[in-house]
């Protein structure tokens, strides 16, 4: 049986097995209905044109882990930005692990999916906007379809929320390969403010597939920063399907760190429903072996006066691949839009290669839509200038390579992710710089 | 301290040097002149380890220690600093952290301990006093909108941060004003020591005066066609190259 037969077959028992008078019953019945008609995205789709999900899908998941799991917060401790305060939600294989979460309801709900799927108290955020901005594509619909776990976030009215939230979650590597299917939901009101940190890690080579959705809402000036650290295994691959819906003058930023994983798919958009919003997409990659990485963004300009600032900068290694397919819409209402995108990337094998593709679609007269790709090498006059100081090639390479990245770092605003960003990089690139940037 | 035995040098199966001899002893300064093209900037290249570069033939021998198969930082672990004609732009490193990795590097080759912060500090400070560099310039991206002289006076900047042994400076004086050329070759010459050496290529008198040459090489096509001492400058200045031209070609 193949994995789409699977899932598509293990549907009932999955909705008979919650609650069947949930709310989103119905969304999750017309949601598989989606996936079973459309599939699994193949190479003929001209989004799917460079990334193949053949090889992740062949495997014989298991699509619902059967027991919960334990872990020692001092095994995990290091995927965590631990210097600092922090919220957690913490999933073990799909499951809630209490023990090493720290949730809140005090002024604001950072707890569970589950929690908000089901208690009454929850029912009108859900009503309101569950799968409300996800677009009903084929893994979107399949996450819907058994959406029942996964972080719920709700900011109240001009709450500045000061610890960051981390959500994290973790494949034991007791299945001997594991499918996910986490399902978040972020709602943050007027004039609120919020930085969620995110990340999969397989703490096992079992192979783990992860189609994780993420609605966030951004409300009248609510602010966003949302940080993405693709760090996993190379046997685990992720598709990340991000949707964020933002009202007048939000601001929303995603930065994406891509360094590890076997597949990494991210689909990211937003969509501007108001006036004066900014959304900001930046994005560094830094793979080699035979890592594949493909941002997938778009940017839908709705409504007058707004900005959107796009910047994905990619060092592909060895046979790495990379794509970067950026759509930008201006509808043509949207006028005095501001749209920048730019994708900068270094290949430094001649095996490594990358696909980039700016697609502007400008119904606006008046607007300002700039974007840019290069692909280069490193700058042999710059390596022969640093070692002629005494830096060593690799040394060398890789201050050019921070270099390179530090545009993105520079707008990150919670230091402590900027140092492990750092150091995950001089990790990834097996040197020790004695600085941060 | 240096000794360059017929030193033959190509790129892109382009011959530039064609048999290139000297030796230079601790203590001393050689300035290094010629027309343009002839050979000088590669020559300084080659010397400080740009595989772009392919040697023949000859030799290069740092404290009679052949150095041709060591790579360009091995070479600048062992005191050899090239001040670049053209200095790169490296957006991203700020000099301080350039330089802290340069020291901390080299220190690493040679089995120390990577220097202490505070001596870091402290040693960026004098050295940037003795160029009079302001500190707001040191968090700068690496010459990344430099103006022509300031990348000059950054890169003996650079020279007094990592003390070289042989120190090669290729037309540091090109783009510097009056009062920077001073303080420049006011810097060079504190550094200066009977235990290292400096190879001074230019094309003009002004910074001999400056830095004073024990002996001054013509460099033509690739040769050295004519050594002498400091008044070999002056004549050159006077007269320019034609002179030299001719005698070869007779
Ligand atoms: N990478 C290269 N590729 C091709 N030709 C080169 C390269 N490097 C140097 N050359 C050539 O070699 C010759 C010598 O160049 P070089 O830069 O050493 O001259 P120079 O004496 O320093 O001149 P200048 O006084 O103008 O600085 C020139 O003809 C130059 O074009
Ligand atoms: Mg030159």
């Amino acid at each position: 049986m193949d994995l789409k037969e699977k899932l598509v077959s293990s549907f009932m028992a999955f909705e008979n097995q919650i609650d069947i008078d949930s709310p989103v019953h119905d969304v999750r019945s017309e949601a598989i209905k989606t996936f079973e008609q459309e599939g699994f995205p193949t190479k003929k789709q001209e989004a799917w044109k460079y990334t193949s999900l053949k090889s992740i899908i062949n495997q014989d998941y298991s699509v619902f882990p059967k027991q919960e799991n334990a872990l020692e917060y001092r095994d995990i401790k290091k995927y965590f930005i631990h210097d600092i305060d922090s919220y957690k939600i913490v999933f073990i294989d799909g499951k809630y692990s209490s023990h090493l979460s720290q949730t809140t309801h005090e002024g604001f709900d950072v707890c569970l999916m589950s929690a908000a799927l089901n208690k009454p108290k929850y029912r009108l955020v859900i009503e309101n906007y569950f799968n409300k901005a996800a677009t009903k594509d084929s893994l979107s619909s399949l996450n819907t379809a058994f959406a029942s776990e996964g972080a719920f976030i709700h900011i109240k009215k001009n709450k500045l929320v000061e610890k960051p939230i981390q959500i994290l979650h973790f494949s034991s590597g007791d299945e001997s390969a594991l499918m996910l299917q986490p399902r978040n939901l972020v709602v943050v009101d007027e004039n609120a403010h919020v930085q969620i940190i995110e990340r999969h890690q397989s703490l096992t080579d079992n192979p783990v597939l992860t189609n994780s959705v993420t609605e966030i809402f951004a409300n009248k000036r609510a602010i966003i920063d949302y940080y993405k650290v693709q760090n996993d295994r190379e046997t685990a691959s992720l598709i990340d399907n991000t949707f964020i819906s933002q009202k007048q003058e939000s601001h929303c930023s995603v930065h994406t760190f891509s360094f590890g994983g076997k597949l990494t798919r991210n689909n990211l958009n937003f969509f501007q429903n108001g006036e004066r919003i900014d959304s900001t997409l930046k994005g560094v990659t830094i793979i080699g072996n035979k890592q594949h990485v493909d941002h997938n963004t778009l940017v839908h300009h709705i409504e007058p006066n707004c900005e959107s600032h796009q910047d994905y900068k990619g060092i592909f290694g060895d046979n790495a691949t990379g794509v970067f397919n950026g759509r930008v819409i201006v509808n043509k209402e949207a006028q005095k839009t501001n749209a920048f995108q730019s994708n900068n990337n270094i290949l430094i094998s001649d095996k490594a290669s990358i696909n980039t593709k700016p697609q502007l679609e400008i119904f606006a007269d008046d607007v300002k839509c700039s974007h840019g790709c290069t692909i280069g090498q490193l700058d042999e006059s710059a390596m022969f200038y640093m070692r002629s100081r005494g830096i060593p090639e690799k040394e060398a390479k890789a201050l050019l390579m921070y270099a390179f990245s530090n545009n993105v770092l520079s707008s990150v605003k919670i230091p402590e992710i900027k140092q492990r960003i750092t150091k995950i990089i001089a990790n990834k690139l097996g040197v020790n710089i004695g600085f941060d940037l | 301290m240096l000794k360059i035995n017929n030193l033959h040098a190509s790129v892109e199966d382009k011959n530039i040097l064609k048999g290139i001899n000297l030796e230079v002893k601790p203590g001393e300064v050689h300035a290094i002149m010629g027309p343009n093209g002839s050979g000088k900037s590669t020559l300084a290249s080659v010397i400080a380890g740009k595989e772009e570069y392919e040697v023949q033939e000859g030799e290069i021998l740092l404290e009679n220690e052949n150095i041709d198969d060591l790579a360009a930082e091995e070479r600048a672990h062992k005191g050899v600093f090239l001040s670049f004609q053209y200095p790169v732009e490296i957006p991203g490193v700020s000099v301080t952290n350039f330089m802290k990795t340069a020291i901390n590097e080299t220190r690493k080759a040679k089995g120390l301990e990577e220097m202490p912060a505070n001596e870091m500090l402290k040693l960026i400070r004098e050295k940037s006093e003795l160029l009079e560099i302001d500190r707001k310039f040191l968090s700068r991206s690496l010459n990344e909108g430099f103006s022509g002289g300031e990348k000059k006076r950054n890169e003996i900047f650079q020279m007094a941060m990592l003390e070289p042994k042989l120190a090669i400076l290729d037309e540091t004086d090109s783009g510097l004003d009056i009062d920077a050329l001073r303080i420049v070759a006011n810097g060079v010459n504190k550094l200066k020591s009977k235990d290292n050496a400096v190879i001074v290529i230019t094309h003009y008198q002004r910074l001999l005066d400056y830095i004073v040459p024990d002996y001054v090489h013509v460099l033509y096509n690739g040769r050295i066609v004519k050594s002498g001492g400091k008044e070999l400058a002056h004549e050159l200045e006077e007269k320019g190259y034609d002179w030299i031209k001719e005698e070869i070609n007779a």
